[in-house]
């Protein structure tokens, strides 16, 4: 309890976070799990699972807070990273189904028997273990930013140059994955899991687990994120952000400072994906789309750039609003998106986070 | 000792891999009384030659004062010192060892040389502390500065030097909100925290009021001694108050080094920034 007074004191909006993610994160599956279906507050699995998936959407507008809101990196293909750590885990629930495939190849998934495939291509190896797929949702996501960043950070790309690399990065690769010879089941994706770690994806149980475990890489992802802005290294991005060149002339090697930040950023987004696929059981190459990529940047803004907290707020409301008015008004939708986006960029610069700090606290013992 | 202790004494990583042991560069070596040699320096943009075959020597512990006509290539030096921009011909030596044109930028400025833009560039979000505590010399790279914390000394460093630019009112606020003149001051704060042994000032008064200007004088000469410090600047009044040592750039060139006096009767200067005719700003 001290850690969450102690954070309290410090970081409001941070210990409000975390202490709501704890909360949720005991409290959703008691109320799923515990209480009858005719109880007034018993929650449905499909509350459940639909509330897992805005957790994992606000780990991913995290990271592209961690990139655009503290680096400076507008980056419009966050969604790469995302659906990289999705596909690994959507290889590691495939291995799991086994023999249960609609073919019934003990080795194959379903899609390799269908394009004739005799063999499981060599990068499909490993994929049964779940440390291995774990290590590999990491890695996958991290290594493509380094490549990417070891080579525009040096030639000093900076800007919407780089927001347009970002997004050529994220619509190269939907265009592979859409292609069936790759190797990840084309368009179609990966889909049709049964299980992960021996639990029914179809189970509640295991539909709370994974909120649980969403809320948990999300509680976790925000300490991280700030223990590294809180450090001397995210006072540097900041600078970077603000002013790279003075930065540079005060002897900080800037392009490494931006490729370490950037490729945790991308992990975290690449674990967003693991935890998002079992739980809305499929991954295809629409996760690529660009259009993905820039909602998520839509969430930060909206949120509040530079406060951790507020992306993962805008990533909430925006998800909230995005499920309640595709169902109530499909039509209108993206309109209603569209304007969100303008009325923020208008008249709250500082997102709903900016709106919050005007807010005035009583600060015991001191000025606000 | 520890068992982590151990382990690193057995298992010293920096002496297992050449690549992990930390770059310094050689120490500064001014057994010759010269701390910056420029010589031949060449460097041409689209045709245009910006920097002419240039030869410029700063002493150890002087404060020289370069004066030219817009274009120049006041900035162009500037830009070469620090690894900015490549000549095409000609060598850069910071004391006797350290060749300038096989650095980079974070480099030169850990080995010891600092430059202020010369609009003021100070990081306006942060406070006062952390714009000094970030340039403060020691390990820059991502680990160490991701670890790092402000132990007791540096405290007092941040502090003396506060001091020595006027600032330590402001320590706690942001960067942003300084004045002009105190934005400027804060920059060469920020230089004086990695203990640089040659500053590079680009126009330090442009847009200062009397005051402040005359401060700013008072503090570039006593920056000078223990460091050697090079002043950019138009104003003439201000080069007269501060300077021993006078260089005269045109077209890229040197064109005549001396005392001021010396200078501004010198005629080819006379003529470079008078078209011949005698003038006010030069005469005082």
């Amino acid at each position: 309890m001290t850690i969450f007074t102690h954070l309290y004191k410090e970081d409001r909006a941070g210990g409000v976070l975390l202490g709501l993610l704890l909360a949720a994160g005991l409290l959703v599956p008691v109320l799923n799990l515990g209480l009858g279906e005719a109880h007034p507050l018993h929650l449905s699995t499909y509350t459940v699972t639909l509330l897992g998936k805005y957790l994992c959407y606000a780990l991913l507008a995290m990271a592209v807070d961690m990139a655009w809101g503290y680096l400076g990196i507008l980056t419009l293909g966050h969604g790469a990273f995302f659906a990289l750590g999705g596909y690994a885990m959507g290889m590691y629930l495939m291995r799991q189904i086994g023999s249960r495939g609609v073919y019934g190849h003990p080795l194959l998934p379903d899609f390799m028997v269908f394009l004739n495939w005799k063999e499981l291509p060599w990068f499909w190896h490993g994929f049964d273990g779940f440390i291995f797929a774990l290590l590999m949702v990491m890695a996958v996501p991290g290594l493509l930013a380094f490549l990417f960043g070891w080579f525009a950070f040096r030639s000093r790309v900076t800007g919407v140059y780089l927001s347009i690399m970002t997004q050529a990065l994220t619509y190269a690769l939907m265009l592979a994955f859409f292609r069936n010879d790759l190797g990840f089941g084309g368009n179609n994706g990966l889909t049709d899991f049964k299980e992960i770690l021996g639990f029914s994806l179809q189970a509640d149980g295991t539909r709370a687990g994974l909120f649980a475990a969403s809320a948990a890489a999300l509680a976790l992802g925000y300490l991280a994120c700030r223990f590294i802005t809180r450090s001397r290294l995210g006072k540097l991005c900041t600078a970077i952000r603000d002013q790279e060149d003075r930065a540079r002339f005060i002897g900080y090697r800037v392009e490494a400072a931006k490729l370490w930040v950037f490729v945790f950023s991308a992990v975290l987004a690449g674990i967003a994906g693991a935890l998002y696929v079992p739980q809305v059981g499929i991954i295809n190459p629409t996760e690529f789309a660009p259009l993905a990529s820039i909602e998520a940047v839509v969430w930060v803004a909206v949120g509040g750039r530079a406060t951790l907290y507020g992306a993962v707020l805008g990533a909430l409301i925006i998800n909230y609003a995005k499920s309640y008015l595709t169902a109530a008004f499909p039509d209108a939708w993206l309109f209603g998106l569209g304007a969100l986006f303008v009325l923020v960029t208008l008249f709250l610069p500082q997102g709903v986070a900016g709106l919050l700090q005007m807010v005035p606290f009583r600060k015991k013992g001191g000025t606000p | 000792m520890t068992t982590l202790e151990r382990f690193r004494n057995f298992w010293p990583r920096d002496r297992v891999f050449d690549f992990l042991v930390p770059q310094t560069p050689p120490d500064l070596d001014l057994t010759h009384g010269v701390i910056l040699y420029l010589e031949g320096i060449t460097v041409s943009f689209g045709g245009f030659k910006a920097i002419d075959d240039l030869n410029l020597y700063i002493e150890d512990g002087e404060l020289r004062c370069i004066i030219g006509p817009n274009g120049a290539g006041k900035s162009t030096l500037m830009d070469i010192i620090t690894g900015k921009t490549r000549p095409d011909a000609g060598s850069a030596w910071f004391g006797q060892q350290i060749n300038l044109l096989k650095m980079t930028e974070p480099e030169i400025a850990r080995a010891g040389i600092g430059r202020k833009f010369q609009k003021p560039t100070v990081f306006e979000n942060h406070t006062v502390q952390d714009n000094l505590e970030l340039a403060m010399a020691g390990p820059k790279a991502v680990w160490p500065t991701l670890t790092a914390r402000l132990n007791a000394a540096q405290r007092e460093r941040i502090e003396s030097v506060l001091e020595t630019v006027g600032l330590q009112a402001q320590i706690h606020r942001r960067a942003g909100a300084l004045s002009h003149g105190q934005k400027q001051w804060l920059e060469i704060g920020m230089l004086l925290m990695q203990n640089p042994k040659l500053l590079l000032v680009d126009e330090p008064v442009a847009g200062m009021t009397q005051q402040e200007s005359e401060r700013t004088a008072e503090l570039l000469v006593s920056l000078a001694g223990p460091r050697s410090v090079v002043v950019v600047e138009h104003d003439m009044e201000f080069v007269r108050s501060i300077a021993r040592k006078v260089t005269v750039l045109h077209q890229g060139r040197v064109l005549a080094e001396g005392s001021m006096d010396d200078v501004q009767h010198d005629p080819r200067v006379v003529e470079v920034y008078l078209g011949g005719e005698p003038c006010s700003t030069l005469k005082n």
